[in-house]
C-alpha cells in the first residue's frame, strides 16, 4: 500500500469523516454538555451541574412520557411479530399468488407517517369510524380511540399493525432460507404442522425475529409521527392528549416549543441509556433463543 | 427510517439503528450454499384444500390492508357532510375538494419544495455514500476496521442525542426556515447507505479494478467508470430509499421550517390538519383530499421500483 493509495483512500472518505466530525462527533459532545446547562437559544448557557438530571426524576410528564413509550413498545412489538409472522407465513403457502399479496401488505408502508396519523383520526373515530362500524357489525360497542385516555394507545398500536410491511417481507425471505431437507426430515419423524413450526421453522428463522424485535424495540421507544400528527401541534387544544404523549414528542416540545435545549438534552441521553439497556437485555435473552446456524453465537 | 441520514434519526417505524443488527441476518442468507435455496417450493405438501384456504386468509387480510386506501380516495370524492358515511362509492360524487384543497393550501408550493428537497437529499447522499462505501470496499489501509465499525456504531445512536446540538449548526449558520437543513447534512454521506453500497462493492470481481488501475486510470475514474456504474442495483436501493425517507420526513420539518412558503408536504399536511381538524374548521374533506395527494407519488414510486425496494429490505435494511 503506497503513500498515494493511503492518500486516495482518504479522499473517498473524507465526505464521511468531515460528517462525522460535525453532525456526529460534535454533537454528542456539545449535547453532554449542554444537558449540564440552562440554554435557551437566545442567551448564553448558564452551567447547572447536574439539575436537569435531578429534574427528569420529579418531573411528572417524564414518568408520563416514559411510561407511555414504554406501554406502547411492550405491546406493540409482540403484536407486531405475530401479525408480520402469521402474514409471512401465508405467504409462504401462496404459491404464485404471494407476489401480488406481498404488495398489497407492502403498500401501506409507503404511506406518510402524517398520513397515517390523518387516518388513525378518521378510522378510529368513536362515533362514525369506519373500525367501530366494523366492530359493531360483530356486535361488539367500540370505544373511542381518539378522545378516551384508556384506548388511545391500543388504537394507535392497532394502526401501527397497517405498516408491518417490510417485517413481513423479511420473515418470508429467512422462512424460504429454510432448508426443506429439515422438513421432510421432521415429518418421517412424524412431525405435525404446529411441531415442525415449533422444531424446525422458528429455531431456523429467530435470528430474523430477533432483528425485527430489536428494529421495532428501538423505533417504538422513539415514536413520534402518527401520534403527533393526530394529538399534538398547534390545533389540538380542545382536548386532552396525555395519553398520547410519548417521551420523544416530549423532548421535542421541551427542545423546540419550550427552548429548554439543556433539559431536552438531558432528556435525550436519558433516551440513549433506556434505548441501550433494552438493547443489552435483548441481546442478552436472545444467546438463549437464537439459533445461528453453525451453532456459535454472535 | 429513516430515514435518516445525517444525525437526525428518524423516530418513526423504519429508524436507522437497525441496519447493524440487520447484518448478521443477511451474512446467515449469504453463507448459505446456493443450492439448499433452490428448491422446489411445492416439495412441501400441501393439499387443494388447504391452498384454497391459504388464498382465502391471504384475501381477507388484503381487503382490510388496502381498505384504508380505498376508504381515503373515496373519501376525496365525497362533500363535506358524506365524508364520515364510510361508504364504498360516493353518494355523490364530486370533484369539488380537489380543486378547493388547491385553494386553500400552497400546494403546488409544498409539492415543488419536496420535490426539490427530494432530488438534491437523494443525489447528495447517494454520491457522497457510493464515495465512502468505495474507499472502505477497495482500498486497504490501516484503520480501515475501526473505522468502519465507527461508521456503523453512529448507526446505532438515537437521533434525539444531536438532534439539538444539529439545529444549533443550521441555526448558527442562518439556515433555519430555509430548505438547506433538510438535505444538506447528505452531502457527508449517511451511515446506512454506506453499509449497503460497501456490502454490494465487496462482491464486485476486483480483478476489474486492477486491470483498469494498469491500464492508467487514476484512483477516480476507477470509481467513477467503473465502480460506480457496476453498483446500480444498490444504487438504486439507496435513491429509492431515501426518496421515500425524504418525501415523508416530519420531525425535520417540523424543527427547521417555520413560514408556509417553506413547508414540505408532510408539514403542510399536518398544518392543514391543525387549521381544518378536531382544533379547527372541521373539514375533513379537504384533509383527506390532502392526504391523497401526499400519498399518491409514494405509491407511484413504489411500483416504479418495486424491485429495489422489495430487495432491499429484504437484504436486511428497512428503511423509511
Amino acid at each position: 500500500m503506497t503513500r498515494r493509495e493511503n492518500r486516495a483512500a482518504l479522499l473517498f472518505l473524507s465526505p464521511w469523516l468531515i460528517g462525522f466530525a460535525v453532525f456526529t462527533a460534535w454533537p454528542l459532545i456539545y449535547s453532554a454538555y449542554l444537558s449540564l446547562t440552562d440554554y435557551d437559544v437566545i442567551n448564553d448557557p448558564t452551567f447547572v451541574g447536574f439539575d436537569n438530571y435531578a429534574e427528569l426524576f420529579s418531573d411528572p410528564k417524564v414518568a408520563l412520557a416514559l411510561s407511555n413509550t414504554l406501554f406502547f413498545t411492550v405491546v406493540q412489538v409482540p403484536l407486531y411479530v405475530i401479525v408480520s409472522l402469521a402474514l409471512a407465513l401465508l405467504l409462504a403457502r401462496a404459491g404464485r399468488a404471494s407476489g401480488f399479496f406481498r404488495t398489497v401488505f407492502f403498500l401501506p408502508k409507503m404511506t406518510p407517517p402524517v398520513a397515517v396519523g390523518i387516518l388513525f383520526l378518521l378510522l378510529f373515530n368513536g362515533q362514525n369510524g369506519l373500525f367501530n362500524t366494523a366492530l359493531g357489525t360483530v356486535g361488539i360497542d367500540g370505544p373511542s380511540w381518539t378522545t378516551d385516555p384508556a384506548w388511545v394507545k391500543p388504537g394507535l398500536v392497532i394502526m401501527s399493525l397497517w405498516t408491518v410491511g417490510a417485517s413481513v417481507l423479511i420473515l418470508l425471505a429467512a422462512l424460504r432460507g429454510v432448508p426443506d431437507e429439515l422438513y421432510e426430515s421432521a415429518r418421517i419423524d412424524g412431525a405435525g404442522w404446529w411441531r415442525q413450526f415449533l422444531s424446525v421453522t422458528l429455531p431456523m428463522i429467530s435470528p430474523a425475529v430477533f432483528f425485527i424485535v430489536v428494529v421495532n424495540t428501538i423505533a417504538g421507544l422513539q415514536t413520534f409521527d402518527e401520534a403527533y400528527t393526530a394529538f399534538f401541534g398547534a390545533g389540538n387544544t380542545t382536548y386532552g392528549n396525555d395519553a398520547a404523549l410519548f417521551y420523544v414528542i416530549y423532548l421535542f416540545q421541551q427542545a423546540f416549543q419550550f427552548l429548554n435545549m439543556g433539559y431536552a438534552a438531558a432528556m435525550a441521553w436519558l433516551l440513549f441509556l433506556v434505548i441501550m439497556v433494552v438493547t443489552a437485555i435483548q441481546a442478552v435473552v436472545s444467546r438463549r433463543l437464537v439459533h445461528y446456524e453453525g451453532g456459535t453465537a454472535r | 427510517m429513516s430515514t435518516l441520514s445525517g444525525s437526525l434519526g428518524k423516530p418513526g417505524p423504519l429508524g436507522q439503528a437497525e441496519a447493524l443488527v440487520a447484518a448478521p441476518v443477511t451474512a446467515d442468507a449469504q453463507d448459505e450454499p446456493a443450492v439448499r435455496r433452490k428448491r422446489l417450493p411445492s416439495r412441501r405438501r400441501q393439499t387443494r384444500a388447504g391452498r384454497v384456504l391459504t388464498v382465502i386468509a391471504l384475501t381477507a387480510v388484503g381487503v382490510v390492508f388496502l381498505y384504508p386506501f380505498v376508504w381515503l380516495v373515496s373519501a376525496s370524492f365525497k362533500p363535506r357532510g358524506e365524508v364520515f358515511d364510510n361508504r364504498l362509492i360516493p353518494e355523490t360524487f364530486i370533484l369539488d375538494n380537489y380543486v378547493q384543497v388547491w385553494q386553500e393550501a400552497p400546494l403546488a408550493l409544498w409539492l415543488t419544495n419536496t420535490l426539490l428537497v427530494t432530488v438534491l437529499a437523494a443525489t447528495t447522499v447517494t454520491l457522497s455514500s457510493a464515495m465512502v462505501a468505495w474507499g472502505f470496499a477497495y482500498y486497504r489501509f490501516r484503520g480501515r476496521g475501526p473505522l468502519f465499525a465507527l461508521v456503523l456504531g453512529s448507526m446505532m445512536l438515537p437521533g434525539a442525542v444531536t438532534m439539538i446540538p444539529t439545529f444549533l449548526i443550521w441555526n448558527s449558520l442562518g439556515t433555519v426556515n430555509t430548505l438547506i437543513p433538510m438535505w444538506a447534512h447528505n452531502l457527508f454521506g449517511s451511515a446506512f447507505y454506506i453499509f449497503l453500497l460497501r456490502q454490494f462493492m465487496l462482491s464486485l470481481p476486483r480483478d476489474l479494478f486492477d486491470a483498469a488501475r494498469v491500464d492508467g486510470a487514476n484512483p477516480w475514474q476507477v470509481f467513477w467508470r467503473i465502480g460506480l456504474p457496476l453498483s446500480r442495483p444498490a444504487i438504486a436501493v439507496t435513491l429509492v430509499f431515501e426518496v421515500q425517507a425524504v418525501w415523508t420526513d416530519l420531525m425535520r420539518s417540523l424543527i427547521y421550517l417555520r413560514d408556509s412558503a417553506n413547508f414540505t408536504v408532510p408539514r403542510g399536511l399536518k398544518a392543514l390538519l391543525d387549521n381544518f381538524g378536531f382544533g379547527g374548521e372541521w373539514h375533513w374533506e379537504i384533509l383527506v383530499t390532502a392526504s391523497v395527494i401526499t400519498t399518491i407519488p409514494m405509491i407511484v414510486l413504489f411500483f416504479v421500483a418495486q424491485k429495489h425496494i422489495i430487495e432491499g429490505v429484504t437484504a436486511g435494511g428497512v428503511k423509511g
